[in-house]
């Protein structure tokens, strides 16, 4: 479980970028952070990993303050992928970039080839294989940034921005590696402005407004309460919007998808 | 670390200090560094020091002047072990002399990082470009010199991410053995050195389509012009470098 108790966090130039800011994630869940630039997602999850210390308040994962441990150590629990992939390839082969935290970890050599041979499978990078990480395009890329991290299975997986440069298929292979993480029982959590990637997963939604969390409540919940949504500067998904001007009311509830739309439209259409 | 680059990086402020020409700053701040690096006595260093202080209280960058001698703190310390100890093996044990030597060595370093981190604290890099322009120095290598200036404090910001996505894949960068930590550099550098270059290869680009270099002839908005404070402080630095060398020659 990763515990954020009251964190207040100032960067040295003096922005307070969090302001009291509680959230429980337990194993199992997924949470889409949600807000507008600046409302300080990104210094939220930089809190779960411990390169961020809070200013005042605590963080705990499993039980564990992240004051007390090195960002090393908790990074072998809570997986942290960021947004910019060019900020950590360094390697000369994608198959040497993806086993850089195995090896940080101290993993044995056949334990490594096992697992990067199954991460670049999974990811549809296993062509690239003995190729230049910076020989790949801005997708590739990005996959290959969520590998190396997925790789190392941690319990707590952390993407910011995971959809960025993506298209329709890869996102829904995104979708898919989420899911199964799920499965196992480890926690997802993500940051992002893709509406359509959180309205596909349908997770709890956090809503982040300068630096204070203004709604955490379920996607069917979170995604249709527009007044709440234009607090945070975020647009409803389509859907919701349409379902809005057809019916002419705020309750919105559950309606995020075509199909819950035509639940709605479907006796409407009987009646004539 | 940060702290330094912090300090190099111009604040925009109103004051006598910011609106002199760069040219006469720059004389000042050659006459400084010539002379710290001439003589080598705690005396004179420490003149060379004290003398940037009015002028960095007159700028009103007390502060961020600080803030860039405490970020070099640990180089201080570095030079004085490093000369203390050479000196301490080299005259075979502990002298006052040896001392002497060290505690010069510092304080020269911190008059240089105090004197370039004034010159830079109040110099727009515009007004930079505009004052090599003015030496007759080709326009390409004045905004390459100034881009490289406005670029150091990103690098830096860069620097830091780089170092948070490598530990957020177990890179122990908190812990550990000197030499551990020093090869652990490694995965921050190579992705910081290629993000330069895929850097200036779209701010080349991004120039290009901007028509950079459509015309041989560049007017300037703004043109550079010597004040009275101007003359005063070039004035004073040719005096100021007179005096010390005639002080220290009898």
């Amino acid at each position: 479980m990763i515990e954020v108790v009251d964190v207040y966090y100032s960067y040295p130039n003096g922005f307070t970028a969090l302001k009291g800011v509680s959230l429980t994630i337990d194993r199992g869940e997924c949470v889409a952070i949600m807000g507008e630039n600046g409302a300080g997602k990104t210094t939220l999850i930089k809190h779960f990993n411990g390169l961020l210390k809070p200013t005042k308040g605590v963080v705990l994962v499993d039980g564990d303050n992240t004051r007390d441990l090195s960002v090393a150590q908790l990074s072998r629990k809570v997986g942290l992928v960021f947004q910019n992939p060019d900020h950590q390839f360094f390697s000369e082969t994608v198959e040497d970039e993806v086993a850089f935290a195995l090896k940080n970890f101290g993993f044995q050599e056949d334990e490594i080839k096992r697992r990067v041979d199954q991460v670049l499978e999974r990811m549809g990078l296993k062509q690239y294989r003995q190729s230049s990480p910076f020989n790949l395009s801005g997708g590739e890329k990005k996959r290959l940034a969520i590998a190396s991290v997925i790789v190392f299975n941690p319990d707590y997986l952390i993407l910011d921005e995971p959809t960025i440069g993506q298209d329709y298929l890869q996102k829904c292979e995104i979708i898919n590696i989420i899911r199964s993480f799920l499965r196992e029982g480890k926690a997802v959590v993500i940051v992002t402005h893709d509406l359509e990637f959180v309205v596909d997963l349908k997770p709890r939604v956090v809503l982040m407004s300068q630096g204070k969390i203004i709604l955490d409540d379920y996607a069917d919940r979170a995604l249709t309460n527009l007044k709440i949504l234009d607090d945070a500067s975020l647009l409803p998904p389509q859907i919701t919007e349409l379902a809005y001007r057809i019916l002419n009311s705020p309750s919105l509830e559950g309606i995020l998808d075509e199909h819950d739309l035509m639940e709605i439209v479907k006796p409407l259409l009987k009646r004539g | 670390m940060m702290r330094i680059f912090e300090g190099l990086r111009f604040r925009r402020a109103e004051s006598p200090i910011h609106n002199l020409d760069p040219r006469s700053k720059a004389i000042f701040l050659v006459v400084l560094s010539s002379l710290s690096i001439l003589y080598s006595d705690p005396l004179t260093l420490t003149i060379l020091l004290i003398i940037q202080v009015p002028l960095v209280y007159m700028a009103k960058v007390i502060k961020f002047w600080l803030n860039s001698l405490r970020g070099s703190a640990f180089l201080m310390i570095f030079i004085f072990i490093v000369n203390f100890l050479t000196s301490y093996f080299y005259m075979g044990g502990f002298t006052m002399d040896g001392l002497l030597m060290s505690i010069s060595m510092t304080i020269r370093f911190i008059t240089l990082i105090g004197a370039f981190s004034l010159f830079f604290l109040t110099t727009t890099p515009e007004d930079l470009s505009l004052a090599l322009e003015k030496l007759k120095i080709p326009y390409d290598i004045c905004f390459a010199f100034t881009a490289a200036m406005r670029f150091v404090p990103d690098i830096a910001l860069e620097a830091q991410s780089i170092m948070d996505a490598q530990k957020s894949r177990g890179l122990e960068l908190e812990k550990g053995k000197f030499m551990d930590r020093i090869r652990n550099m490694l995965p921050i550098l190579v992705p910081l050195f290629i993000r330069s270059f895929q850097r200036s290869m779209e701010l080349a680009e991004a120039m290009e389509s901007r028509a950079y270099g459509a015309i041989r002839k560049r007017t300037s908005l703004y043109e550079l012009k010597m004040s009275r404070n101007d003359y005063v402080l070039i004035a004073f630095s040719i005096l100021f470098m007179l005096t010390v060398v005639f002080v220290k020659s009898f």
